[in-house]
């Protein structure tokens, strides 16, 4: 018995040693969100950083003297250089999109993502950096019969500190009342004469400092890794949604809770404690959508959604002439083109539907998905399980891909569309993250992180020729389906419920019934595109499920235009030929690609098409 | 007449596509209280947003204690002692009295600066709720903090949207007082107001505007002595 109730005992303490080092990280990012309103991606970013700077600076120090101070002081360097670095990122780039809406803005940071990301790659190599043990800190204290490491103590008193702190600050200081005056009305803190821009730089080294404090923090227990940020950012994101966004105190509710479910949940179900997680934070959203600490959003004066697919309008002649045009040269390319085109544009063709159905929900019902991925991955694992366990033959296993793509987003669209704006953006990459997750977790079935093998398509399908007309077929038919829905009167629906939920209610619109039929129809046309992939590449793996992929899809509707609605096929296209051109010419591929989505924010805000529209109303005279 | 402190020429403004001010011009003199009075809808907030510069100008010219701050960010505006107080109030629901009128605070030069002690004798009410969160306070006193918050700022002249809007006639005659006071204290004040009786009972001059433009300009007291002009311009 005593046994056991010791073990349970350390269970608990290591909960709380991992509650104390995520809150750490999530209240610099549920600070930051309080007062800026913006949802960084990039603060995973930073923590990641805090490791990197600290496994430098640290050893060095230790070099001196090996002195606990010396330790605790190279890790607050660390915590002030990150917090420098997020100064820096405030002044160059989010200083620009205080205003536009959070879709750019998650987009923007997330840029910020891929940029680190290469620049961690060239600063630091590919090879993860174990950091030194904490001086005085390195034995393990017994807890009745147990060992328990003393840093892990520290850490549990680490949380607690930082919060004391953060509360002292933010109630005993001129900087404290005046952020937290800003997180509920920061126009009104400008008009009495506070420079909000000046408040922000320094909210942004706060929260970048909390963040590099949190990785610092770290480094005894895990190595320096370019994996870390994606996988923190996440975790750190469900503590402040739980938490409720911009409540600190929400953050540490949030995190005591996540960890001792982590800690306890691995003895019942080793294999998913992050969906066990990811399960509590949409049961949270259910009872209490605005977290558990958190209120209601004003979005008074704030535009939570891109411009959208106003009215849709029908293919003028010359439009119709440019579509043939474009089927039939989709159609003749594997007459003319080589076997790596004829792969690229059956790529394209693929992302085309995929990038269609992302806008469907974006652009037509303001829906913003950030784990669109999801339900394009889920498809191609329907199809690539059938084929590779089952023995199934192809067809019926594209047939199963749309079904299953679809059945998610049934399941997972249920909880979803009872958000709205970033709540819901959240929701939507958590349930992304769950499904990512399990087919990484879930070695013996999915072959975790290395996938699976031997997708290929039946006989008469093999070559790339037949399969790219299978494609073509299978896409068009897709897309022109979507876009029949557009323009049906649920399309209309979707878009009134989109402009405003409550007038769209009054007229008797069941708006959440339409959401959830319009995620579910978009999940299933996704995850017949992830199917259709599979089969092309011959394997499945778990980035088809991924945050970055998620990101491409958004950045081939924001390239297209989501204003539109064919400019999502173009921004495929676009997008996937350019990868695929540069790519190969470089090996900083991500940070090329993070600069682009930045840019293309912040100059591009509308999509090529936008722009293009721009440019002819400027030049016949007409209004702005 | 004294000093102009505030003046205002061919304002315009608006909203996206929709213009509400179509040439706004107006003074204020040092010291003196002054109504801009209008129907709803009439752009009398607008005027105020657009001076203080929460809306952006498109036209005109705004000139403040001797400098042009037309086009500056309201924050700078703030700083140069042009104070705001909006017409839905907007305190920090979430922090105390105490907290609200920290935020405000801004240095004076030179005179006697508003402290909270001198602000709780003006608004005796809130003395006793010191600490307790703004969202716990009724309308009228979130009103009053309103006010005080402003003058924590030590602002030459303050720009007063609505004040008397959904107040009780007990609240309405403190807040009456408190314009006065102001006045008393040297600070400019342009309200804009639908009260008649509010506003006759604290304003020197009063402009009366419609449709984003400026109809009538006067005194007070002549337009309080004479109904048929009364009725003419506000339609009462």
């Amino acid at each position: 018995m005593s046994v056991e109730f010791s073990f349970l005992l350390v269970q608990a303490l290591s909960g709380l040693a991992s509650a104390s080092s995520l809150f750490i990280i999530a209240s610099g990012l549920t600070l930051v969100f309080g007062v800026t309103r913006i949802v960084n991606f990039a603060h995973g970013s930073f923590y990641m950083l805090g490791a990197y700077v600290a496994v430098s600076i640290v050893p060095w120090l230790l070099q001196i003297e090996r002195s606990p101070t010396l330790f605790f002081v190279g890790v607050l360097i660390s915590a002030c250089v990150v917090g420098v670095l997020g100064v820096v990122m405030e002044i160059l780039l989010l200083r620009r999109i205080y205003k536009v809406p959070e879709l750019f803005q998650l987009l923007a940071t997330f840029g910020v993502v891929l940029m680190v990301q290469d620049a961690v790659l060239y600063f630091w190599g590919p090879l993860d950096i174990a950091g030194p043990r904490a001086p005085g800190l390195r034995h393990g204290v017994m807890i009745l019969d147990q060992r328990f490491p003393a840093y892990e103590l520290f850490l549990i008193a680490a949380g607690p500190v930082v919060l004391g702190l953060l509360w002292l600050l933010m109630h005993k200081t001129r900087f404290g009342i005046l952020l937290r005056a800003a997180t509920r009305d920061r126009d009104m803190v400008g008009a009495l004469g506070v420079n909000q821009a000046l408040l922000f730089t320094g909210t942004l080294f706060l929260g970048a400092f909390l963040a590099g404090l949190g990785g610092a923090l770290q480094i005894p227990r895990v190595s320096a890794s370019a994996q870390m940020d994606l996988s923190i950012i996440t975790e750190a994101f469900v503590v402040t949604v739980i938490g409720g966004m911009g409540s600190i105190g929400g953050a540490f509710l949030a995190a005591l809770l996540i960890g001792q479910l982590q800690a306890f949940g691995v003895l019942i179900f080793p294999k998913i404690t992050l969906v066990l997680v990811f399960l509590l934070m949409a049961l949270v959203l259910v009872v209490k959508p605005w977290g558990l600490l958190g209120r209601p959003e004003s979005t008074a004066g704030h535009t939570a959604l891109p411009e959208g697919i106003m009215q849709p309008r029908g293919f003028a002649a010359a439009e119709k002439l440019l579509l043939l045009l474009a089927v039939l040269a989709a159609a003749s390319v594997p007459i003319f083109g080589d076997t790596y085109t004829i792969k690229v544009a059956t790529e394209v063709l693929i992302f085309a539907l995929a990038a269609f159905s992302l806008n469907f929900l974006v652009g037509n019902g303001g829906i913003v998905s950030f784990g669109h991925a999801a339900y394009f991955g889920l498809g191609a694992y329907a199809s690539g399980l059938l084929v590779t366990k089952l023995g199934m033959p192809m067809e019926p296993a594209l047939i199963a891909a749309p079904l299953a793509g679809g059945f998610f987003a049934a399941l997972f669209g249920f909880f979803i569309v009872r958000l709205q704006g970033i709540y819901l953006a959240m929701l939507t990459l958590a349930f992304a993250q769950i499904a990512y997750a399990v087919c990484f977790q879930w070695v013996e079935v999915t072959g975790g992180d290395n996938g699976i093998v031997g997708v290929w398509p039946s006989t008469w399908a093999a070559s790339r020729s037949a399969y790219h007309y299978i494609v073509l077929v299978a896409a068009m038919a897709g897309i022109l389906a979507l876009r029949h829905v557009i323009y049906a009167p649920f399309g209309a629906s979707l878009r009134a419920a989109r402009d405003s939920a409550q007038r769209a209610e009054a007229i008797g619109i069941d708006v959440r019934t339409h959401r959830w039929l319009g995620f579910t129809i978009a999940g299933a046309a996704a995850g017949l595109a992830g199917g259709l992939y599979a089969f092309s590449k011959g394997s499945i793996d778990p980035t088809l499920l991924g945050i970055p992929l998620s990101v491409d899809f958004l950045a081939m509707i924001l390239l297209g235009g989501m204003q539109t609605v064919m400019g999502p096929v173009l921004g495929a296209a676009a997008f996937h030929s350019i990868k695929d051109i540069f790519m190969p010419l470089t090996d900083h591929w991500r940070f090329l690609l993070g600069a682009s989505i930045i840019a293309l924010v912040l100059i591009f805000p509308r999509g090529l098409g936008g722009a293009y529209a721009a440019l002819r109303a400027r030049f016949s005279g007409g209004a702005p | 007449m004294a000093e102009t402190v505030l003046e205002v020429e061919g304002l315009r403004a608006g909203y996206g596509p929709a213009e509400i001010l179509f040439g706004v011009s107006l003074r204020l003199a040092r010291g003196e209280v002054a109504a801009l009075m209008g129907r709803n809808g009439a752009g009398k907030s607008t005027t105020l947003k657009a001076i203080m510069g929460l809306v952006p100008p498109r036209a005109g010219r705004v000139r403040f204690a001797g400098r042009d701050i037309a086009g500056l960010a309201a924050f700078r505006i703030a700083r140069l002692g042009l104070g705001y107080v909006p017409e839905d109030r907007r305190i920090f629901t979430d922090l105390t009295v105490a907290e609200n009128l920290e935020v405000g605070r801004r240095s004076a030069e030179g005179r006697d600066p508003w402290t909270p002690e001198r602000l709780f004798e003006v608004f005796p009410n809130l003395a006793s709720m010191r600490h307790r969160r703004a969202a716990a306070m009724s309308g009228g006193e979130q009103q009053m903090l309103a006010i005080a918050r402003t003058l924590m700022g030590n602002p030459e002249a303050v720009l007063l949207d609505e004040p008397s809007e959904g107040l009780a006639p007990v609240i309405l005659e403190l807040m009456a007082e408190a314009v006065l006071r102001m006045k008393r204290e040297g600070i400019a004040v342009l309200l804009s107001e639908q009260n008649f009786d509010f506003a006759a009972a604290v304003a020197d001059r009063a402009y009366v505007i419609e449709r984003g433009e400026i109809r009538y300009e006067g005194s007070m007291a002549a337009l309080d002595a004479d109904p048929a002009l009364r009725a003419q311009q506000l339609a009462l």
